[in-house]
């Protein structure tokens, strides 16, 4: 008995339990509305739609843990070029499926090179310089997909949509790669350097941590992510459109932040961004379900939004 | 004559705005007219207006990515109730600069990252503009759209109020006794509280001043536009980011120039005209906005350079 409430008071001390907590109580709470229909099949599409939030979200995280000032507010241009891009060259041919992931990664590799020369070159911050970037990638994404209405590759579709007894395949390969990333954070010297240069740069400096080598590494593992992102967002959603990556923005921040990460930076919390995602979209289908308008919706979701993060900047200030 | 590195660099967002006048004056000889100015301009006002906003909340080093929903608000409610009952609108905006009031001391007393507050909070303003237009509508006030169109002699009236509201914003801010305390909570927030000021007072009265300007961009944008939209001023949010520091703010330590913002404003405002007289799609507008703002930064990360040497 002893030790099955040592572990539920240590499971309740990990501060993403909070985001997981707060995705139940919601689902708790539609469910409870409808009368128990649907229940399986939210969870489904919560699982399907939060896997999208959850690729871009590690990324942010990533960039968010090297402290004050860092961030990637070119994640949803990003996102649409990728799509544009592998969809323009897959042109729905299934043997394409491959040349099309290389390309959506080739951009975002080419994105996050560039945003760091900002950062480097440039010296300023680097959410000025990722959104100095967005407004370039974003136009180049317009002008090379104007009129684009081009379906994606059949089996890339059905790969992204495909259930395994309610869980979306795509949803367990991404919990996969969560999970290597998870141990590169907390077991490799990159994910450690990380970490150290957002507790104190010069202190990691001093360390012998390649900072600019670290940060750089970083935003090009954003930018990876975020372009992994807009293939497999195009995939699912049945091909790239122009605006495909426009609630990435306020996704990929707030999954991170109510997943339990300080935005202070040096401390990442990468399960927490499930729950948060999670927590996400089963708010707004709460909110669906009960029937508001949309305006009434969008206020509801940004003063719980914004409640949230109140609550949870409050629990990691030190008592 | 030799220009000192700091000189130069105070003067860049005038030289930019001049670069991009002239190209236009060049490509097209006729905008050099009143008529032709104020076609230019048009937009001009409050997109500097809302830039003036952001400036007042990156001078205590946050940053607003609600904002273009709060004008988006604004405007809606100028189209509205504004029109239908004068008096309930005037309550209701200044409502709306109580609530940025409100925003500010949050984010002061609770320690909160301004990006995420704010981030949420334009969900919550795009859904109270789509409450109160659910479909893009309504009418500007009369005496509203009379000031905008309002045919100064001479000099067009968009020019008149840009230079006196940038002339009246230096002075608030860069020389008033005040003003300064206000840059100081930006620059150096602990000797400021430790002379004896309030920062949350200085964080509320900057939070307050964008909410004003935040609510003249709106009510501006609804007297040229004569209509409201919920979405109509959404992408002002990163826009009135790169005015500011096109026009020579830093994104910390309360380093900002109002004047330069408006004119940061007016340059990235005319950039849509420039590529329409260079016959390349508007698809570029964003991308050649993206591209003066790293032109001009890297030009003054040269400048930095040649003062640091």
């Amino acid at each position: 008995m002893h030790s099955i409430s040592s572990l539920f008071h240590h499971t309740l001390a990990k501060p993403w339990i909070w985001a997981f907590i707060g995705a139940f109580a919601v689902w708790l709470a539609t469910i409870i509305f409808t009368g128990g229909q649907g229940a399986g099949q939210m969870l489904t599409a919560a699982l399907s739609f939060a896997t999208f939030s959850v690729i871009v979200g590690i990324g942010q995280m990533f960039v968010i843990s090297l402290g004050p000032g860092n961030i990637d507010l070119s994640i949803p241009a990003n996102i649409t070029l990728a799509g544009v891009v592998s969809m323009k060259l897959m042109d729905s041919h299934n043997e394409m499926i491959l040349l099309g992931l290389g390309a959506a990664l080739l951009s975002g590799l080419a994105v996050g090179i560039f945003n760091y020369t900002l950062i480097r070159l440039l010296r300023i911050p680097p959410i000025i310089a990722t959104m100095s970037s967005s407004f370039l990638i974003l136009s180049t994404a317009i002008a090379y997909g104007r009129g684009l209405k081009i379906k994606p590759p059949a089996a890339l579709a059905e790969f992204t949509t495909t259930h395994i007894y309610g869980v979306p395949l795509l949803a367990i390969c991404i919990v996969v790669l969560a999970f290597i990333l998870g141990v590169m954070l907390h077991r490799t010297v990159f994910g450690q350097s990380i970490l150290a240069i957002g507790q104190n740069p010069r202190a990691a400096k001093f360390a012998g941590i390649s900072v600019e080598y670290v940060r750089f590494c970083t935003y090009l593992l954003c930018a990876l992510l975020a372009s992994l992102c807009g293939y497999l967002l195009a995939g699912f959603s049945g091909g790239a459109s122009l605006n495909m990556g426009t609630e990435y923005l306020l996704a990929s921040i707030a999954v991170v932040v109510i997943g339990g990460t300080s935005v202070a930076g040096g401390f990442s919390n990468l399960p927490g961004i499930w729950g948060a995602a999670l927590f996400m979209f089963l708010l707004v289908t709460m909110l669906n379900t009960f029937g508001l308008s949309a305006g009434l919706r969008l206020m509801l979701t940004g003063i719980i939004i914004v409640g949230v993060i109140i609550l949870s900047t409050r629990s990691k200030q030190p008592s | 004559m030799t220009l000192s590195p700091r000189m130069f660099r105070s003067l860049l967002p005038a030289m930019s705005l001049s670069v991009i006048l002239i190209a236009i004056f060049y490509l097209q000889p006729r905008t050099m007219s009143y008529f032709g100015l104020n076609l230019l301009l048009n937009l001009a006002l409050p997109i500097a207006f809302a830039t003036l906003a952001q400036m007042c909340i990156i001078t205590v080093n946050d940053l607003d990515l609600g904002i273009g929903g709060f004008v988006g608000v604004v405007a809606c409610i100028g189209a509205t109730l504004l029109n239908d009952s004068p008096l309930l609108g005037v309550l209701a905006l200044l409502g709306c600069i109580a609530s940025y009031a409100a925003l500010g001391a949050l984010i002061h007393l609770r320690q909160l990252p301004s990006i995420v507050v704010t981030l949420g909070m334009s969900f919550f303003w795009l859904g109270l503009a789509l409450m109160i237009l659910p479909r893009p509508g309504g009418s500007a006030p009369q005496w509203l759209h009379a000031i905008m169109t309002f045919k100064t002699p001479y000099i067009p009236f968009t020019i008149i109020a840009l230079s006196v509201v940038a002339l009246l914003v230096h002075w608030m801010l860069k020389v008033s006794a005040y003003g300064t305390i206000l840059r100081g909570a930006g620059g150096n927030p602990s000797s400021v509280e430790r002379a004896g000021w309030s920062l949350l007072k200085t964080k509320v009265t900057m939070y307050a001043l964008a909410g004003c300007f935040g609510v003249l961009a709106g009510l501006t944008l609804v007297g040229l536009t004569t209509s409201g939209d919920a979405n109509i001023a959404l992408r002002y949010t990163l826009l009135t980011i790169a005015g500011v520091i096109l026009g020579g703010g830093e994104f910390v330590g309360g380093r900002i120039s109002p004047i330069g913002a408006v004119l940061g404003a007016v340059t990235l405002t005319l950039t849509g005209s420039f590529l329409a007289f260079l016959h390349i799609s508007p698809d570029w507008q964003i991308g050649a906005q993206g591209g003066i703002l790293i032109l001009v930064l890297a030009l003054r990360a040269i400048i930095n350079r040649a003062e640091t040497r």
